[in-house]
């Protein structure tokens, strides 16, 4: 890796972003018009003494799952435009390394991810009162990782996809599950033993954890220490994985 | 060490056909080289193993002294492929910026590459809404920005205006006095006359390695266009008696 050619390639990317601004308004604009939605779903549901109101709940759950599922999304289709416009190939003729590529597509969609996620707890803590015992920051710090995790694993992917079609296909695949098994619709505990351990592999399930932590303790715990490592790994490993999907030499 | 290219027994098979037949020839330094022949005849999988980017089933492929592919030549062989392969999100400057940080340039070297291919009017411009000559000059402007020692062009000229073309083929002897060795393919034969040599390949198969003036001298015509028939047929004929029936089935 190349620190003025990563630098480049994280600068292009932004570059292009840039200039898609229907893109960057949905970005910003889509999870922060949910959560009003969720907000007012529940705004009538009775809380049982001592527990977090249902919304609190979800919402900060919301914030790690949305920069995720964006950002697989938005990485597998922009990675199999590189494919399909030939930029990759002559990207993979260039000095560039292809730890370079991936890692710059991680740091762009990991601002952009940023941004969104610091709008989105800007309305979730103080329009609708999000109450959280940890900190706002930790908060936003385990959703910019999520949106990480998210791109990472959308690099992943795309290398299976030959058409947008299979590309958009992927997310049912990779994602609905992680997020129906990550504890937010039936505690993972109280889960069936394999769904457990479905549960266990899937990297989405220590990010929501990691975020559940902060939301019951006003300190950092060493579970949510865990979980974040666990979520880096996870991320490293896809990388990797990711690059060595990507082939200089072809048919 | 005279050549810039060093070919011997070059085979490809690509999806069980033989896309490249035994292919030996050598491509000096500080001259334009044509590689001629028809669309489909081999010429963008020849150039493909130039720069390393095709598997290739047999023989060797030396360039600038090392195998085709190495690291190394990353830094110092520019290509452009066919299809322009720039990104139509981005302006004409932006996408030679970024492809000049690559190779370790700046704005200077990259204005001047925009300079040099006819676009500096239109360089604040995305590359989306060019024409599609336009686009592959783009394209080209990010093949010459990182100055490479070996410059491998597919189809440069296709779609340009005969005023623009004449300035790019001035263009290409210009650097090639300068000591840059270009390797330029076109299935047009009008261009075959500006090239110093000629390498023109019909149906995988190399038929003439030469200046355009032997080629003419030894098909008795002036014309290169009716040189190459005859050399054609020439070879048609002299493949039929010597009783070669694997080599027809390509056809």
């Amino acid at each position: 890796m190349n620190p003025r050619i990563l630098a480049a390639t994280t600068g292009r990317i932004l570059r292009q972003l840039r200039h898609d601004r229907r893109t960057i308004a949905l970005l910003v604009v889509v999870p922060a018009v949910l959560l009003t939605l969720v907000y007012f779903m529940y705004a009538d549901q009775p809380t049982p003494p001592g527990q977090p109101t249902t919304f609190d709940r979800i919402a900060l759950v919301m914030l790690g799952i949305f920069p995720f599922v964006i950002m697989f999304l938005v990485t597998s289709i922009a990675m199999l435009r590189e494919r399909t416009s030939g930029t990759l190939e002559r990207l993979l003729t260039t000095p560039l390394a292809k730890l370079d590529l991936l890692f710059g597509y991680g740091i762009a969609f990991g601002l952009a991810a940023a941004v969104q996620a610091a709008v989105a707890a800007a309305v979730a803590y103080w329009i609708f009162d999000l109450d959280t015992a940890g900190s706002i920051g930790l908060v936003l710090g385990i959703a910019v990782l999520d949106a990480v995790l998210g791109v990472a694993l959308g690099l992943l992917c795309s290398a299976f996809a030959r058409t947008e079609f299979q590309a958009v296909q992927f997310l049912p695949v990779v994602v609905v599950p992680q997020l129906l098994l990550c504890g937010l619709f039936v505690a993972r505990d109280q889960m069936a033993g394999w769904l457990q351990a479905l549960s266990d592999a899937f990297p989405l399930s220590y990010a929501i954890e990691a975020l559940q932590e902060v939301g019951a303790h006003a300190e950092p715990t060493g579970r949510m220490w865990r979980d974040v490592a666990v979520v880096l790994g996870a991320v490293v490993l896809a990388l990797v994985l990711a690059a060595a999907t990507l082939r200089r030499r072809s048919g | 060490m005279d050549d810039a290219i060093a070919v011997r027994d070059l085979v490809v098979d690509r999806g069980g056909r033989r896309v490249l037949d035994s292919i030996s020839c050598r491509v000096p330094r500080g001259a334009v080289t044509g590689l001629l022949g028809p669309s489909g005849s081999g010429k963008t999988t020849f150039m493909r193993a130039v720069v390393g980017v095709q598997l290739v089933s047999g023989g060797t492929v030396t360039v600038l002294g090392q195998p085709a592919g190495t690291p190394a030549l990353r830094h110092r062989v520019g290509y452009l492929t066919q299809a322009p392969s720039v990104y139509a999100d981005l302006t004409v400057r932006e996408n030679a910026r970024y492809f000049a940080a690559l190779y370790g340039r700046g704005r200077v070297e990259a204005d001047r590459a925009i300079s040099d291919v006819g676009l500096a009017e239109a360089a604040g411009q995305l590359v989306g809404t060019l024409s599609g000559g336009q686009r592959s000059r783009a394209s080209l402007a990010c093949a010459l920005v990182g100055e490479p020692e070996l410059v491998i062009l597919d189809e440069p000229t296709v779609g340009q205006d005969p005023v623009l073309r004449a300035d790019l083929w001035a263009r290409f002897h210009a650097m090639a006095a300068a000591g840059t060795t270009l390797l330029v393919s076109s299935h047009v034969m009008d261009e075959a006359a500006r090239c110093d040599r000629l390498l023109l390949i019909r149906q995988g198969r190399l038929i003439a390695d030469d200046s355009p003036a032997a080629i003419r001298a030894a098909a008795g015509v002036d014309d290169l266009d009716e040189a190459f028939l005859r050399l054609i047929r020439a070879g048609e004929a002299a493949s039929t008696s010597t009783d070669e029936p694997a080599a027809r089935e390509t056809a």
